[in-house]
């Protein structure tokens, strides 16, 4: 199959998924439902776009493809947080903190930690991408250290307020947030789309793209400050999805064998699309709400990461 | 001599352990005690101490010998997905065993390290060029698959804080009758004195070690046995202590050199030292609280590990 077919197919694919997700058992007031469910889908195509877009241009800059931006700490800052305010105001959290609060210091949090982090890094003028995650790795790690502590301590019935926040989830997402997330989504696309061809460049390494006559430092920080929006949005929507990105972008780079990034990210917006109205189906329809969409999608992109470590003869 | 130093400053740290605590007892009335006091004593402070030091000696020696094997100073339980195999060892002894004691608890987290650990090595096997950061970053990737598969069935069955308890290291709950199974990293520990060289050795890659005449499944074997072995126990009595097997060896390093023979005793006693330490402060900076040992250790070593991290790279 050529390109452009692959590409109509996954749109394909994506719009039955969708119109399934829309007019399955829609009950007898559907006007409620139907707005209702329109959200949810929207917003979960959101968040996919976030999430396959950052972990597509992580792995073209760190040169790799078994890596995502969540593992440089930024769930760890977000989980951290939300314990936090339930340690501090237990079951009346709910009442103290309205969801837009939550939602940009969330996001704001994230953001001071990714500018901290970068700042450490690319001060010496050494841009070294494995150490700048290792260094969040770690930091992540620490933050984890808080969160469990507090966690311990957290009366059990307050713990499942934390439990709803540590699994994503499309069920509790707010309409007014919604029109947040989805601006500055748009934002970082156009920013991020205006450079797309250095993205090509980028990947063939660092030596290479500089002997190119490419600014290496100043692309890679940009790209990377996009990433860093892109999770910390996507992160306060719904909550962490930590394997979701390695289980679209390997699938992409499977399905299209090709190195251009202006195919390469729509294609890999799309299939993130499907796995999680695929996911999200199955967990109403087949699980009943018995487990979340994010410990699926973890579970499942857990173990393909683990066939392809295995498979793969080099890494 | 310098050994002898540090093993002193290891008893001093062990009486000052002793005595420090909400119920008072004075080094002074040594030998007149009440009928309360000793109950404390050996019922909560000493087997306290005692697992204190064996659970220092055990982890900084698995880092140890992690990092001969993998020829990488920043391999540890923490960097290689160790724990969260001892984490899912516990998820399947609560699942599958739920009335059954200790030992079998034990078992299962034992099995379940021992084969992350061979899964792990396999995976650093074939990393292409051998970053010494790329190495741990696979191993915390590694670590992270296992903790989202028990994070899967700990919420389908509800157990998702009850698995997390088990795994903050805290040392307030070790008491008489529920600890004695620390001992078991005695054996390791010795196993990987007596070893330490052929792990080295190992760590240089299959055909080098077959060409020096060692039967390296076996001794490769052998280390993860010990490893697993210590992890587990650590994990099962006390909870997980973060970077102690990734900092202490690399202090020691820094400070003495790679010459196992010599430097793994200091590893030993330096471990158990800082532990002590780490502890001493986490009893008496809220007294009569206490902060857990995850915490004091998981928040000072991660920033000696930055620090060293940091240094390394310039």
């Amino acid at each position: 199959m050529s390109i452009p077919n692959k590409i109509f197919t996954l749109v394909l694919i994506t719009l039955i998924l969708s119109e399934l997700f829309l007019f399955y058992k829609l009950p007898n007031n559907w006007e409620y439902a139907l707005e209702r469910r329109s959200f949810k889908v929207a917003s979960m195509l959101i968040v996919s776009c976030c999430i396959a877009y950052s972990s597509l241009v992580f792995q073209t800059l760190t040169n790799n493809k078994i890596l995502t931006p969540s593992i440089m700490g930024f769930e760890a800052v977000y989980l951290l947080f939300q314990t936090l305010i339930v340690f501090v105001y237990g079951d009346k959290t709910f009442q103290v903190i309205k969801n837009s609060d939550n939602f940009f210091i969330s996001i704001g949090l994230m953001m001071l930690f990714a500018f901290l982090l970068f700042i450490l890094i690319f001060k010496r003028g050494k841009s070294n991408m494995y150490f700048l995650l290792l260094i969040g790795l770690v930091l992540g790690t620490l933050f984890g250290t808080v969160s469990s502590f507090l966690q311990l301590v957290i009366d059990p019935n307050e713990f499942l307020i934390i439990e709803g926040q540590m699994f994503a989830s499309f069920n509790k997402i707010n309409t007014d947030l919604f029109w947040y997330a989805l601006a500055f989504m748009i934002l970082s696309f156009i920013i991020g789309f205006r450079q797309i061809k250095n993205l090509d460049v980028i990947a063939l390494g660092k030596e290479a793209a500089v002997n190119l006559g490419l600014d290496y430092d100043k692309t890679v920080k940009l790209y990377l400050f996009i990433i860093a929006v892109l999770v910390a949005v996507s992160t306060a929507l719904v909550g962490p999805m930590t394997f979701l990105g390695i289980l679209v972008t390997n699938l992409t780079y499977e399905l299209f064998k090709t190195y251009k990034h202006s195919i390469l990210i729509p294609a890999c917006c799309l299939v993130s699309c499907i796995a999680v109205l695929g996911g999200q189906f199955i967990v109403e329809q087949v699980f009943n709400f018995n487990t979340t969409i994010s410990i699926i999608i973890n579970f499942v992109g857990g173990i393909y990461f683990m066939f392809l470590l295995l498979k793969a003869k080099k890494i | 001599m310098r050994l002898l130093y540090f093993i002193f400053a290891l008893i001093a740290l062990a009486v000052i352990s002793l005595f420090v605590g909400v119920k008072d007892i004075a080094v002074s009335d040594l030998f007149r005690w009440t009928d309360e006091q000793q109950l404390v004593m050996s019922i909560s402070r000493i087997p306290r101490t005692v697992a204190l030091i064996l659970a220092g000696v055990g982890m900084s020696i698995c880092g140890l010998i992690m990092q001969q094997m993998t020829q990488n100073r920043f391999v540890a339980p923490t960097t290689a997905g160790t724990l969260d195999a001892a984490k899912m060892g516990i998820l399947a002894s609560i699942l599958f065993a739920s009335q059954s004691g200790n030992f079998t608890r034990i078992l299962f987290a034992f099995g379940f390290t021992f084969l992350a650990s061979i899964i792990f090595l396999k995976i650093a096997d074939r990393i292409r060029y051998r970053n010494i950061i790329f190495v741990p970053l696979v191993g915390l990737m590694f670590g992270g698959i296992l903790n989202s598969i028990t994070t899967f069935f700990a919420y389908k069955n509800n157990v998702v804080q009850n698995v997390n308890a088990w795994m903050v290291g805290d040392f307030s709950g070790i008491l008489q009758g529920n600890y004695e199974l620390v001992y078991l990293s005695i054996p390791a520990v010795v196993i990987t004195y007596l070893y330490a060289n052929k792990f080295t050795v190992v760590g240089m890659g299959e055909n080098f070690s077959k060409n020096l005449g060692l039967n390296y499944r076996t001794v490769l074997n052998i280390g993860l046995f010990c490893v697993a072995l210590t992890v587990s126990v650590v994990v099962l009595t006390v909870g997980t202590i973060p970077f102690l097997g990734l900092v202490i060896p690399n202090i020691v390093s820094i400070l003495y050199g790679d010459n196992l023979r010599k430097t793994l005793p200091i590893t030993a006693v330096f471990g158990a030292i800082f532990l002590l330490i780490c502890d001493i402060i986490g009893r008496l900076i809220i007294f009569p609280f206490e902060v857990p040992i995850g915490m004091t250790v998981g928040i000072v070593g991660g920033v000696i590990f930055l620090i060293l991290l940091i240094k390394k790279q310039r």
